[in-house]
């Protein structure tokens, strides 16, 4: 029955990779769902164009959790403009779940902290690309 | 207290001093169907809004199909019929919270509007520099964002009456406040969130005697306990219709005559006028000078109707059907799931139909979204109460609510649909 709360959702929400702070961080964003309750503190450190290391904190339902954890995994390790590219549809596929409308703020709250956390190390990301 | 008369309709769904919602639930047709996943609808968010019954969704659907007119214009059958009905409304609202008359009736949309129309045309004439404006910590964001916005024009200020860790009003700390002597006290009769139950009589008296005016937000205690606005003696009482049984769009302010005479209008335009010409204008007489525009016509007829139903039913009644649902829900939850915390008063007495509560380490958009899936519908965030989640620091709660028509039934599948989501969350 339960098409949202799959198991591997459930065991990053319990278990969330990249929790907690991180050593020499560059650049940090606080990004909250006032209505949920949702909070995330999202941490990156950036090193020669690669995002060296990453964290997050806070805390909020299962979904935003999840959603946190598995794109932090995506973005590790990897390019920073990797980071930039990502998008709603990169967020919902990491998730593999169907997010009702109500949930999309949830499943979000994790991008949008990318997005502003990017924003504060002044990359240019996707968002900032399809508003331009 | 107000033992109305009984019709017919009333009788088989009232037994002596209690009501038997097992027969009002008949009278509901939303309560026979089933969710997606084939589960007989719990619905356990009257708190946020009620269900109605056939009755009402009758006189809507008897309006829209027999007599849709303007009121107070057509000089035709259907006009007058129209206004007739809308009126007749205003006089069963008047009745039901026991107005000394039915011009201190003033149909808004909901609770919300009738508090903005306060804050507009009261607020804006009476609150002036460095005036203050009392309220508590346990509003509802509907009365408290228009005082926010008219102390901020007005450069006046905002006290808050603190709560108790249980969450219910410090009145000695109240008495304490009087003395900056607020312009206006405004607070809720009952806690959207908590279900306190607050001395609405004993606040006005003191608020009265320190010469504030008074503002209560009756929204939550309207559809469930005994509302008589004369003992009470506030300025104002506000109230939605849709929370007590009525269509969305509905909605009342109660003021005293004297105040409503003397407030200006709030909006302006057809209606609340009496005589236009292109520079000035003269009012019409209340209620009607603050009900400017075509108003939701089939919307107040069908809280009218509402107003009727719950007479009948009886407001004492009413009110002992909640408090034992409380003391039910409360026993089960604390037997059966000792480790969920709750919120607010413990005890039934001093409580509404409403249980907040949190299971431990699961966020309640997670506790909503797996009880949704066996068919229970709980609220789950902030209930428009921010500041009062904050006070308890509290991201968030889920809240179970009940009307006339809930039973223990729906109680039960809220216990069963918890240990499912302690299940699923591996918090058993």
């Amino acid at each position: 029955m339960d098409d949202l709360y799959r198991d591997y959702i459930l065991e990053h929400y319990r278990r969330p990779h990249n929790f907690g702070p991180i050593e020499g961080a560059t650049a940090s964003h606080e990004g909250a769902n006032p209505l949920c309750g949702d909070r995330i503190t999202l941490q990156l450190r950036v090193l020669g164009g690669k995002v060296d290391g990453v964290g997050f904190t806070g805390r909020g339902c299962a979904i935003s959790q999840a959603s946190a954890s598995l794109l932090t995994d995506e973005i590790k390790g990897k390019g920073v403009e990797h980071a930039a590219e990502m998008g709603q549809q990169d967020v919902l596929d990491l998730l593999g779940i169907e997010i009702s409308p109500a949930r999309m703020k949830c499943a979000m709250l994790s991008l949008d902290t990318l997005q502003k956390t990017l924003a504060d190390a002044q990359v240019p990301t996707a968002a900032d690309k399809a508003t331009a | 207290m107000t033992i109305t008369a009984e019709t017919p309709t009333a009788q088989s769904r009232i037994a002596g001093s209690r009501l038997i919602p097992e027969e009002i639930r008949k009278d509901f047709p939303i309560l026979s169907t089933t969710t997606s996943t084939g589960k007989p609808l719990v619905y356990l968010d009257s708190a946020s809004s009620s269900q109605k019954p056939q009755v009402v969704i009758d006189a809507v659907d008897e309006f829209y199909g027999n007599y849709n007119a303007n009121v107070h214009r057509g000089i035709y059958e259907i006009g007058e019929r129209a206004t007739a009905a809308y009126e007749a409304a205003r006089a069963s609202v008047a009745k039901f919270i026991n107005a000394g008359s039915w011009r201190e009736i003033v149909f808004t949309r909901n609770a919300t509007e009738a508090i903005n129309l306060v804050a507009y045309s009261w607020g804006r004439k009476n609150i002036e520099r460095g005036d203050a404006i009392l309220l508590t910590e346990m509003e509802h964001h509907a009365n408290l964002v228009p005082w926010q916005l008219l102390v901020q024009e007005k450069d006046g200020d905002l006290e808050f009456i603190p709560i108790t860790d249980d969450g219910q009003l410090r009145l000695d700390v109240f008495e304490v406040l009087l003395k900056l002597k607020p312009k206006l006290v405004a607070f809720t009769h009952v806690s959207n969130t908590l279900g306190t139950i607050n001395p609405v009589i004993e606040m006005t008296r003191m608020a009265h005697a320190a010469g504030a005016k008074v503002l209560v937000d009756g929204a939550q205690a309207v559809p469930h306990v005994p509302v008589d606005v004369q003992a009470i003696d506030a300025d104002f009482y506000v109230f939605s219709g849709h929370k007590m049984l009525g269509p969305t769009g509905s909605g009342a302010l109660w003021a005293k005559r004297e105040l409503l005479e003397s407030m200006p209008p709030f909006l302006a335009g057809g209606e609340m006028i009496r005589e236009v010409h292109l520079r000035r204008s003269e009012w019409n007489e209340v209620p009607w000078k603050f009900e400017a525009g075509t108003p939701d016509i089939a919307a107040e007829i069908g809280l009218g109707v509402a107003a009727d139903y719950l007479r009948e039913l009886g407001m004492d009644r009413v009110r002992e059907h909640e408090k034992e649902l409380v003391t039910y829900a409360l026993v089960q939850l604390m037997s059966k799931h000792p480790d969920v915390a709750l919120y607010g008063p413990l005890d039934a007495g001093l409580r509404g139909g409403v249980v907040p509560f949190n299971i431990p380490d699961v966020h309640p958009h997670d506790v909503a979204q797996v009880l949704d899936r066996f068919g229970v519908a709980v609220r789950a965030g902030h209930h428009c109460t921010m500041p009062l989640h904050e006070r308890l620091d509290l991201p968030a709660t889920v809240r179970a609510s009940f009307n006339v028509y809930t039973t223990k039934a729906d109680i039960d599948a809220l216990i069963s649909g918890i240990t499912e989501v302690k299940r699923l969350f591996g918090s058993a």
